[in-house]
């Protein structure tokens, strides 16, 4: 069922993943292609190397889960599927189109990978924790994963997911923190105190570590050793940068909604080539 | 629609000193002029729409005059407890408002359309509710709110409905606005429907119908007299909503013609169905999903007068 993809062919999809997300932005009219782009390479590792999955049988009891808490990040992922033979790199085309199955956010129950629909900020941790419950009561090796946003962990739900997951030692849990210091309007930690993000997590019982979120290396050093500790849920703060790739759309918060121009476009794909 | 609401709000913040902006980490290139001249009346409390709530609350219960921001799903739903004990039980003079009411977010897909908004809000005991159907209506919805006694909901579209009213239009909360006068049906909207509503008008005057158009802005408190008039002097009254056809602006007419002993099979009520859209598309392709086009309101509108024997 798991099949080795190679550091070099998971670089690749990876640029591949970001091709498709410029497009995809400009073609559907649609923000958030910044908040997309930083998380491609957590995707690309999980879905390339780290997660136990089954394109054709991605429901199976025992294959590995994945929520996008953070569903506006949802070109990145329906990319990736796309990438990985979920479905057909065609369907992106429906993206944000009349009558498409890929909105601006995951909807569950159209598209083969998606189990769980979100768009509503904070929700994703929670129906993970019911998941890995669920789970551990059938013995199942199957394990979930999350990707949430910084933004995200100004919600108390994220904090209830966190101290429950905790309470039941849920280490079939593993969240991913997108984590590239901007929100909607602003600097993460200038709209809130996010900081010590890092102990908060810890403080509340989950086994942690920081990333560099888009070296690869790191990210498969840290994800191929879950859980980190056995008996409590898993962790990774990865460091992100919003608009990852794309040298004009890197650490500017108008990239969480500009969308990019004809030329944009151009320009991006060019710098968005192959090593 | 949010243009209007900061521009008001901009003025009435100049000499209103306890008037206060939170919102839920939204409102980029909307709400920074406030930001920027009213620094320390601003408080972007972050994606944390409950924690917002009930801060507001707690703000209003020492004086001041919180206006709280959010996108309508997560200003009503994700907070709907923190509304209720917090805002309502205390009479709390909290503003609610909120962008994208129906399906203004489009191709963001369901978790960012407003349904049932206004059936949740009118529901709340203290609760005022406005609906606001253009920018005019909008700005003058804002003003009025602030001197509006209570806790107050305002549901806003997004950002490019087109001005129907004059710039010097009467408003009053709890007091609907007749568009144009008519004899033979009235057409009741409510929100960002008025422009396709003032649209069907149209073609059903060219079909020799006599229209009334009512903008009933405020779904709650109801405009009982102009309501009474409808009920009296029309054979043929609709509601059209951008919202389910349970619990919105039908429901309250329903509701008013059955405790008051109106005939209520004049009434139909024109919402979207009981469902959820999980296909995406734009504004007006999920309206169209709904029958809520204009001409699919024209086409209903004269099916029904003509199984009334009205025309
Ligand atoms: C409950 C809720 N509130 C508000 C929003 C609107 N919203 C979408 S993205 C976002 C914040 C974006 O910043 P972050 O969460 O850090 O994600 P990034 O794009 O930086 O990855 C907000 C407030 C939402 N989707 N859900």
């Amino acid at each position: 069922m798991k099949e080795l993809y190679s550091h070099h062919e998971i670089q690749q999809r990876a640029i591949l993943i970001r091709r498709h997300v410029v497009k995809m932005a400009f073609e559907g009219k649609t923000s958030h292609v910044g908040s997309s782009l930083s998380c491609v390479d957590l995707l690309s590792a999980l879905y390339f190397r780290i997660m136990t999955i089954d394109p054709q049988n991605w429901n199976e009891a025992n294959v590995d889960r994945f929520i996008l808490s953070k569903g506006h990040g949802v070109m990145a992922w329906f990319a990736t599927l796309a990438e990985r033979g979920f479905f057909s790199t065609e369907t992106l085309k429906e993206y944000a189109q009349d009558g498409g199955r890929l909105a601006e956010h995951p909807s569950h129950g159209l598209l083969p990978g998606i189990k769980v629909s979100t768009g509503s900020l904070g929700h994703g941790l929670s129906v993970g924790l019911g998941m890995a419950l669920a789970k551990k009561m059938d013995q199942s090796p199957s394990r979930i994963f999350v990707l949430l946003s910084d933004g995200e962990c100004n919600e108390g739900s994220v904090w209830e997911a966190a101290m429950y997951a905790t309470h039941h030692k849920l280490d079939n849990l593993i969240a991913l923190i997108d984590y590239n210091k901007i929100q909607a309007m602003g600097r993460s930690n200038e709209v809130n105190a996010l900081e010590p993000l890092r102990d908060k997590w810890r403080a509340f019982g989950w086994a942690v570590e920081e990333i560099n979120g888009h070296n690869l290396d790191e990210i498969l050093k840290s994800l191929e050793h879950l859980p980190f500790q056995s008996g409590k849920p898993s962790i990774v703060v990865a460091h992100t940068v919003l608009g990852k790739g794309v040298s004009f759309m890197e650490d500017d918060l108008l990239w969480h909604y500009q969308v990019p121009s004809e030329i944009q476009v151009k320009q991006a794909l060019e710098e968005l080539k192959s090593p | 629609m949010r243009n209007a609401f900061i521009q008001k709000l901009m003025e009435l913040a100049e000499h209103e000193r306890d008037l206060i902006l939170l919102t839920g980490d939204l409102g980029f290139k909307v709400l920074d002029k406030f930001r920027d001249k009213y620094p320390k009346r601003f408080f972007n409390i972050g994606v944390a729409e409950a924690n917002m709530a009930s801060i507001a609350a707690g703000l209003a219960l020492e004086g001041k005059r919180p206006f709280m921001y959010s996108i309508a799903t997560f200003a009503t739903m994700r907070c709907y407890e923190q509304i209720r004990n917090d805002i309502c039980f205390h009479k709390a003079n909290v503003k609610i408002v909120s962008v994208g009411g129906g399906y203004s977010y489009g191709p963001n897909g369901p978790s960012h359309h407003a349904l049932t908004d206004i059936a949740i809000m009118r529901a709340l005991p203290e609760m005022t509710v406005i609906s606001p159907g253009d920018p005019i209506e909008a700005a003058c919805a804002t003003q009025a709110a602030y001197h509006y006694p209570g806790p107050v909901y305002i549901r806003l579209g997004r950002s490019n409905e087109p001005v129907i009213h004059p710039k010097d239009l009467k408003f009053e909360v709890g007091k609907g606005i007749i568009v144009q006068e008519g004899e033979d049906i009235a057409l009741i909207s409510t929100g960002n429907m008025l422009e396709t509503v003032v649209s069907v008008s149209k073609s059903l005057s060219s079909l020799g119908l006599s229209v009334r158009v009512v903008s009933l802005h405020t779904v709650k408190p109801l405009d009982e007299q102009l309501l009474k008039d409808c009920f009296t002097n029309f054979p043929a009254i609709f509601t059209i909503e951008e919202h389910s056809i349970i619990g919105g602006l039908g429901s309250a007419l329903l509701e008013f013609a059955v405790q008051n002993d109106f005939n209520h099979s004049k009434l139909k009520c024109i919402a979207v169905p009981d469902h959820t859209i999980h296909e995406t598309g734009s504004h007006d392709y999920l309206k169209k999903i709904c029958g809520l086009s204009p001409e699919q309101i024209v086409e209903r509108i004269q099916k029904t007068m003509k199984e009334l024997h009205l025309c």
